[in-house]
């Protein structure tokens, strides 16, 4: 039975705009990410962040909307690409710069990785590095608030590419007929790694055209617009948190550098690039917000002040040692061992 | 003492703890109203109600994954692979993500979850329905393994796994859900990563796992009976974590080690046994040691075929002679 209900495109066409304090944090969230991912690029260039690094900048907006719209205790699950979605949940970002770095401040201490940032306690629950693993992983949490009636809701980050992996239609069609409390959110930035992801995928919108595929409502948004995001993300978190199931919200967005460290991107048409950085969210939003009468010393406020946290993240981060040697045997069982045998 | 059948076993241990903790939920193909196709959890689904006991779709990676995001989020849910085989279709599950995520997370989740699997040969389902997989698993750092042999070590064994703050892989041999034993009465808990000695002996230690285990103990008794040879059985029942110092005390005793496993050859379990037994106990050796496995074949399906290559009573009597000479 497909939704017809059009509910969450509904959501967005009838908006009110979000008080000024709300709008000033998302701005704010959006800034973080960029001021980080940005830092991590230069100590990448500085040799200071090894092996290799997925960033996220010109996708903000995503992170950004939901993280403002999610409750402390809802789950969120993210790909590879995650410095922002564990972000914008509160993870410490002297903890995720020093994750980067391989640092005993890291969040895990320079087990996980760029790929695998976690936060437990904010509700981070982690970021997975093989595509589409965490689609089901995030239903079963789903499945799990829904078993212990918590109203918490899981959501579920993942890009483009993601759509075309059997993991993504086995958690979609087990997320519709369980109904659960689970957003999944596909990050269309029109490229799977290398390739456009039209010369890849069946139809022409990978998320919002699979939708129906699980009686799901068609959603296809604006990534870019944070007042949208933060819409959608509101709208599908209330569906799920009132027990009327699963979402899949395609976000159109477009990422400004290549898929990875190792890759300047040089597929893409100048024009393409150009374009979409002239729609880059974070001035996007600044202009909306000075429109509608933000006085841009706030602005201005925030952007000093993120800019002083990244400074104070990359110094702690710096000054922190390398991890003790001893943590690479631990923590493979849960009474903190790595004991196989007696 | 009850006697129940292997079969029943699984759903005796699986009620036992779903009655005594309600985060124990219990997922798979066909296994709440229909029972199991092997009717391994008949009754569970009637008893616990449809919330706890459900069917999911054929979707290997939406159960695993689901089991794992519900382990990590408050549940203790036990999974169903119907046949071991199927692990290949949602391995990434098994041993990228819930093996590997406490570690990668400085320990700041477990996963309290088991995953049950018919394992193993002799029903003459061929190649695709018949593997012994246990040593797939052993080779994942972050998977407990455990692979009971009778009635009373299902329902214990299975009980201690829903218990247990890790993930666990619990292979149940197929050809044995049939064959019955001596299950205690009242709650039933036997600890995982302990060897059992089912048979004392003097000359050479069989150690073995699952249907090998019954194979095993019928060749030392041919051996007693018509060669004078006294052979130690042990049944490693948990392969991690693993009772070396069961194994090892038995063949610091008889001074010689014969592995009797289902798993085609190559690096088979028996070979890390072998391995720990030759450089931790070499000087207590008085021959090589020997693995009987099943050749590096796929399991063929004709009764006759099968029964040529998984490995038999009389095969190991024979590798047990051969190294008495």
């Amino acid at each position: 039975m497909n939704d017809r209900s059009g509910q969450l495109m509904a959501a967005i066409e009838s908006r009110t705009t979000p008080d000024a304090g709300t709008r000033l944090e998302l701005y704010r969230r959006m800034q973080a990410c960029r001021m980080l991912e940005q830092r991590a690029y230069d100590l990448f260039m500085q040799n200071l962040i090894k092996g290799t690094s997925h960033l996220a900048l010109g996708q903000e907006a995503v992170a950004a909307g939901f993280g403002v719209a999610m409750r402390d205790d809802d789950y969120s699950f993210c790909t590879y690409r995650g410095h922002n979605h564990t972000l914008v949940r509160g993870a410490s970002m002297t903890g995720i710069l020093g994750e980067l770095m391989g640092r005993e401040c890291g969040l895990l201490r320079g087990k996980g990785g760029s790929m695998h940032l976690m936060d437990v306690e904010k509700g981070a629950m982690g970021s997975y590095a093989i595509v589409g693993a965490h689609l089901p992983i995030a239903a079963g949490a789903a499945w799990s608030a829904q078993y212990r009636e918590s109203g918490q809701v899981a959501v579920c980050f993942f890009g483009d590419g993601t759509t075309n992996i059997g993991a993504f239609h086995e958690a979609l069609n087990l997320a519709a007929i369980w109904s659960l409390p689970v957003v999944y959110v596909c990050e269309n930035n029109l490229y799977m790694e290398y390739t456009p992801i039209g010369e890849v995928t069946a139809v022409a919108n990978p998320g919002a055209d699979r939708a129906p595929a699980y009686g799901l409502e068609s959603v296809l948004v604006d990534g870019n617009d944070v007042d949208i995001v933060y819409a959608v993300a509101t709208a599908a978190l209330d569906k799920a948190r009132r027990g009327d199931g699963p979402s899949l919200i395609e976000a159109q967005t477009y990422r400004h550098g290549g898929h990875s460290r190792a890759d300047p991107g040089k597929y893409r048409p100048a024009e393409e690039v150009a374009a979409w950085k002239e729609r880059d969210p974070i001035p996007m939003y600044r202009q909306r917000l000075l429109d509608a009468g933000i006085d841009a010393a706030a602005l201005d406020a925030i952007d000093a002040e993120q800019a002083a946290r990244v400074d104070k993240a990359e110094e702690t981060a710096r000054n922190s040692g390398p991890p003790p040697l001893e943590i690479a045997a631990t923590d493979v069982w849960a009474d903190g061992s790595s004991t196989w045998r007696n | 003492m009850a006697q129940l059948s292997y079969r029943e076993a699984v759903a005796a241990g699986i009620a036992q703890e779903m009655r005594r903790d309600d985060t124990v939920v219990f997922i798979g193909e066909d296994v709440a109203a229909a029972g199991g196709v092997f009717k391994t959890t008949e009754g569970l689904q009637a008893e616990f109600g449809k919330v706890r006991v459900r069917d999911t779709p054929i979707a290997e990676q939406a159960i695993l994954g689901a089991t794992m995001g519900a382990a990590m989020t408050g549940l203790r849910p036990i999974a169903e692979i119907m046949f071991s085989d199927f692990f290949a279709v949602c391995w990434d599950i098994v041993a990228n993500q819930i093996a590997k995520t406490r570690f990668m997370s400085d320990g700041q989740c477990s996963f309290p979850l088991v995953i049950r699997s018919a394992n193993g040969g002799g029903a003459r389902f061929g190649a695709q329905h018949s593997q012994s997989v246990e040593n797939w698993a052993m080779a994942v750092p972050g998977l407990k393994v455990i692979a009971p042999s009778s009635p009373a070590d299902v329902k214990g064994l299975l009980a201690a796994a829903v218990r247990d703050p890790d993930p666990v892989l619990f292979f149940e041999q197929k050809s044995l859900y049939s064959s019955k034993g001596e299950v205690p009465d009242g709650e039933h808990v036997e600890p995982l990563g302990k060897a059992k000695v089912l048979r004392q002996g003097s000359d050479v230690t069989i150690v073995a796992l699952a249907a090998m285990v019954p194979r095993a103990m019928q060749a030392a008794e041919t051996l007693q009976d018509e060669h004078s040879i006294s052979a130690e059985v042990i049944d490693v029942r948990s392969l991690v974590p693993l009772d070396t110092t069961t194994i090892f005390a038995s063949v610091s005793k008889t001074a010689r080690l014969v592995t009797v496993e289902e798993n085609p050859r190559l690096c088979g379990w028996g070979a890390e046994v072998s391995s720990l037994v030759a450089e931790e106990l070499f000087w207590d050796l008085e021959g090589p040691i020997v693995r009987v496995t099943t050749p590096h074949v796929p399991l063929p399906s004709a009764d006759t075929l099968e029964d040529a290559v998984l490995p038999s009573a009389d095969k190991v009597v024979a590798s047990v002679l051969k190294l008495a000479d």
